[in-house]
């Protein structure tokens, strides 16, 4: 039996999932202030009268770190920067505790220029004045040879309740990117800590020995205490548990589209060959953009709430959302009024619907039904072109071989997924619209604690081994060690299984769930004056998203 | 410095599958460095800095400016489509409004490809400047354009395709011919008799450093170009002025690439050579974008960067600013120069050997123009490769007179076969490539 929980902005969903089967679902209001709270009350009210010596797994998917960020429930953090040349610290300045300091790490990993131990000292003395307690570590190339960031925190660990280290983010190159998310990880370290702490707290209460996970970002799980050491990592994890949810409901082996219509916005994710895709770089919140592992995803401001606007006759949708539909008393006409009017849905008092629309039937000089199809087409197109849209950014993204620029692969999605409040009268026009089969799977309204219930263990590791230096390094680990002038990529690539193996157990996965995609294997010769001095080779391997076992087909219609 | 916020499109293409040989400069690893640093820097992450992908250049585009023996698809691979695709994409999102200029950042290079190809020569097969700038003329109509080849290797083969189009001004900053590959680019080498003065050589010598480029810049280049009034500034950004270059022997900087590109701000930019792959390519590209960008370099220095120990000396300032005068008295007389050109015979000929180092072919050719007052004039060449493989091609020039082309038609018409393995018809403006 296992548990999936979806704490959500509106509502916090739970769904307990047995013999591949889903057995119950509870749905209670989400008490934003109180987070554990909503939590301990749809968790108690679900397991009430079962047996929790079948509890073989909790998930949970929450707002809490995302909330934490939006909300500006976070710590000061000192910002401590090895930026070296490159752009000026005026564009790479995060916060007014960003120290920069003097040392550099080149791109081969080399260091390059020292740390100045003064400087340092300074710095501390600076950020303890101003009561930091949460700093950040960054350095350029910091993947590369993390060595300069821990240098750093030797000399200052013990001033601070706790530092995040910019290597330990990610193995992928972007230094403002790294300086964001450590910056993050830093500030709601605390908030976050004291939640894991509170949920463990709780668990022990019902039953200690059970496992218990989060869903992060990229639609993977973590073991709750792992997660804990980087929080940043389980930002955005609402959207994850919708995607993999529709994933899993939807048994999708092929391209496809996956929509949410909510209230206020539209989510859409794609799938390729079944796998929900990734950011290329990392996900952005708040206008941050971090090397946070994240399932790709747009979103739209056109919800079956939004707003709809007719100034001089011309009718557009959203973006913004006041109140709700004007058929349960909102102040203007929505999607959802249109949709009333034309009889698509039996909701809310069709006459104020009808009221609401027949003030754009005013402006455009339409009759009301007439008006209604305008606005409803309005609303699907914009969805319609969007999804079309984050199609092309996809198949048109750069590639730097010539061999991905003849053979390289499309997405030609055939189905369409839909989620969410106004699913049933939208899916089939924008099905249309984009050419596609339009599906509502069953047990929709539960899609993300499914999701998150049945989400596996996801973990990347970045290998790369530089023989003319003799080093090798997995920068998520920490780990540089010296190897052979002979070493071969496939050693390296033996290594970086066996890493990710050993990262994914660590984290929480079941051995017989993992499974191993290499994303990058390259192998540059080094060459000098006219010589090969060694070769230059580049792994990184992941456990993708996906899920554990599937809900089984017969359920559904 | 002043920030000037611009858009401008990138286009990367590093083919890291692809090599002339596993050791020669030219191969897989030669922009790795360049794309760590560009990712480190997150330079996509600006809002203004957009990334496309390279489109492919076509057989066509080819043969809209070069003469392939036998064809184009026999001396090209896939890469020199790519790298010419790269560039023409980065003139298109320029020329179409979608960005204020463009950065192709690719390889294969060109600036070395003459007008008839039998093979490679300075790594380069087909002219990818060319390429790009002939397709935009095709597209969008004609243009006024300027390249100013900034590579430390004199762009012969540009200028060759460039010679006599007095539409198309060609000006190159080199390391001195007497000391470097191929061992052109005087000053005197300064257009056909049709287009005087839209060939500009500056030769520099060995070991000028920032001081030096951009004293040319300012007092040479720029006001050149503010005579020419060009309608796209074209930069083949070749990269091996750098100190660090281990096969040239200049002394400029990834700070001095910056401020040239911001000074000159040109439409497009084009990789063209740069062979320091780990200690300059990755902090001239960055300095080069971000100045493209508007975004403050004035941070981006190779982190071994001391100015002092790579001053030019007292010699070679006064020696280029002799020659800067030199050539600006050059240019200031062009038009004269021009009234001195003997119209009383139709033709003007030119015998050329030409040596493709990367392939081994010696190539002798010898290339006729029509004088002409009113365009660039019909060109007709004679080339003979290896003592062999001869053609024949006839040329009608972009913007071509009713009479040279005209004349063009009939010698390509009566021109016998025989003799050769091919005989060739390009028009430019009409987009007409005929073989026999």
């Amino acid at each position: 039996m296992i548990l999936g929980i979806d704490v959500g902005g509106t509502h916090t969903d739970a769904v307990l999932i047995e013999d591949l089967d889903v057995k119950k679902t509870v749905k209670v209001l989400t008490n934003q202030e109180n987070l554990i709270g909503t939590f301990q009350n749809v968790a108690d009210e679900i397991l009430r009268e079962e047996n929790i010596d079948d509890l073989e797994r909790i998930v949970l998917s929450t707002t809490m770190s995302t909330n934490a960020i939006v909300q500006g429930n976070i710590d000061e953090v000192g910002m401590i920067l090895a930026s070296g040349p490159g752009l000026p610290p005026s564009i790479l300045k995060i916060n007014d505790h960003t120290h920069f300091l003097s040392g550099y790490v080149n791109h081969r990993g080399e260091k390059v220029a020292e740390t100045d131990v003064t400087e340092v000292s300074e710095i501390k003395d600076r950020l303890t004045a101003a009561g930091i307690r949460h700093v950040g570590i960054v350095g350029k190339f910091s993947t590369r040879n993390p060595a300069l960031e821990t240098t750093i925190a030797d000399m200052i660990q013990n001033d601070f309740t706790h530092l995040s280290f910019g290597h330990r983010m990610s193995g992928n190159l972007n230094f403002p990117r790294r300086i964001a998310t450590t910056y993050l990880n830093a500030a709601i370290w605390n908030t976050y800590n004291t939640f894991v702490k509170e949920v463990l707290n709780f668990i022990g209460t019902i039953k200690s020995s059970v496992p218990l996970f989060i869903l992060k970002a990229d639609g993977g799980t973590s073991e709750i205490g792992q997660s804990a050491k980087y929080p940043v990592g389980t930002i955005l994890s609402g959207p994850a548990a919708s995607i993999m949810g529709i994933l899993c409901l939807s048994h999708c082996r092929e391209d496809a589209i996956a929509i949410d219509i909510g209230g206020t916005t539209t989510d859409i994710a794609l799938f390729a060959d079944g796998i929900p895709l990734l950011e290329p770089f990392g996900v952005t919140i708040e206008g941050h953009k971090t090397l946070t592992r994240g399932l790709r995803s747009r979103s739209l401001g056109v919800g079956g709430d939004s707003r709809v606007h007719y100034e001089n006759g011309d009718i557009s949708v959203g973006p913004e959302r006041v109140g709700p539909a004007a058929a349960f008393g909102g102040p203007y006409p929505t999607p959802t009024d249109a949709m009333i009017v034309l009889g698509l849905t039996d909701i809310g008092d069709k006459r104020m619907a009808e009221a609401a629309v027949e003030k754009v039937a005013e402006s455009t000089g339409a009759s009301v039904t007439d008006t209604a199809r305008q606005i409803f087409e309005t609303a699907c197109r914009s969805i319609a072109d969007n999804v079309t849209a984050m199609i092309e950014e996809i198949n048109n993204k750069p590639v730097y071989t010539i061999h991905e620029i003849l053979e390289g692969k499309k997405i030609m999605p055939q189905v369409l997924y839909v989620v969410g409040g106004p699913a049933q009268p939208m899916a089939a026009r924008i099905g249309e619209l984009l050419h596609c089969h339009a599906c509502i799977p069953d047990h929709a309204e539960v899609a993300n604690a499914i999701g998150a219930a049945l989400a596996r263990t996801t973990t990347e590791i970045t290998l790369l081994a530089d023989t003319e230096k003799r080093t090798l390094t997995i920068v998520e680990e920490g780990i540089q060690q010296e190897i052979s002038p002979q070493f071969t990529r496939e050693e390296g690539l033996q290594i970086c299984r066996d890493k990710l193996i050993e990262r994914a157990l660590k984290m929480g996965a079941r051995e017989d769930e993992i499974e191993i995609e290499i994303l990058e294997d390259q192998v540059f010769n080094m060459v000098r004056g006219y010589y090969t001095t060694g070769e230059n080779i580049r792994l990184k391997a992941q456990i993708k998203p996906g899920l554990i076992t599937e809900i089984a087909k017969e359920t559904r219609q | 410095m002043k920030e000037k916020y611009r858009k401008t499109g990138l286009i990367f293409f590093p083919a890291f599958d692809w090599a002339i040989s596993p050791t020669h400069p030219e191969r897989e690893e030669r922009l790795l460095y360049t794309q760590d640093q560009v990712f480190e820097e997150g330079l996509l992450d600006f809002d203004n800095i957009i990334e496309y992908k390279p489109g492919m250049a076509t057989v066509d585009d080819i043969n809209r400016i070069h003469i392939c023996v036998p064809d184009a698809e026999s001396v090209t691979t896939e890469s020199h489509l790519i790298s010419a695709g790269g560039a023409i994409t980065a003139a298109e999102k320029v020329l179409d409004g979608e960005v204020d200029n463009a950065f192709a950042l690719v390889r294969p290079p060109g600036h070395h490809a003459m007008t008839v190809v039998h093979g490679a020569r300075g790594f380069c097969n087909i002219n990818i400047e060319a390429i790009m700038i002939e397709h935009i003329r095709s597209k969008y109509g004609p243009k006024k354009v300027a390249i100013v080849d900034t590579d430390c290797h004199h762009g012969d083969g540009t200028q060759d395709i460039y010679w006599h189009d007095p539409n198309t001004l060609y000006i190159s900053i080199h390391q001195d011919g007497r000391t470097l590959y191929p061992g052109s680019g005087f000053p005197n080498e300064f257009g056909g008799p049709n287009a005087i003065g839209t060939t500009i050589n500056i030769p520099l010598p060995p070991r000028t450093s920032e001081e030096g480029f951009l004293y040319v810049l300012d007092h040479l280049i720029m006001p050149i170009l503010e005579e020419f009034e060009p309608d796209l500034i074209i930069n083949s950004a070749g990269q091996d002025n750098h100190y660090t270059d281990p096969i040239t022997d200049m002394r400029f900087t990834a700070q001095g690439y910056a401020i040239l590109n911001d000074r000159l701000s040109p439409d497009v930019a084009v990789l063209e050579g740069g062979y320091s792959v780990e200690t300059a390519l990755p902090y001239i590209n960055v300095g080069i974008i971000l100045a493209m960008a508007g975004i403050d370099y004035s941070q981006v220095t190779e982190p071994d960067y001391d100015p002092s120990s790579i001053r030019q000396s007292s010699e070679v300032t006064s020696y280029i600013e002799k020659e800067v005068d030199l050539i600006h008295s050059l240019w200031k007389n062009r038009n004269a120069e021009k009234a001195k050109v003997d119209r009383d015979t139709e033709f003007a000929t030119r015998q050329k050997n030409i040596y493709y180092d990367t392939d081994g072919i010696q190539e002798e050719q010898k290339e006729t123009v029509r004088l002409c007052n009113e365009c660039g004039g019909l060109v007709f060449i004679d080339s003979r490769a290896n003592y062999a493989d001869r053609i024949f091609a006839v040329i009608v020039p972009g913007q071509s007179c009713p009479i040279c082309r005209k004349k063009g038609e009939d010698l390509f018409e009566s021109t016998d076969k025989k003799p050769y393995r091919h005989v060739y018809f390009q028009d430019r403006d009409r987009d007409i490539f005929l073989v026999k």
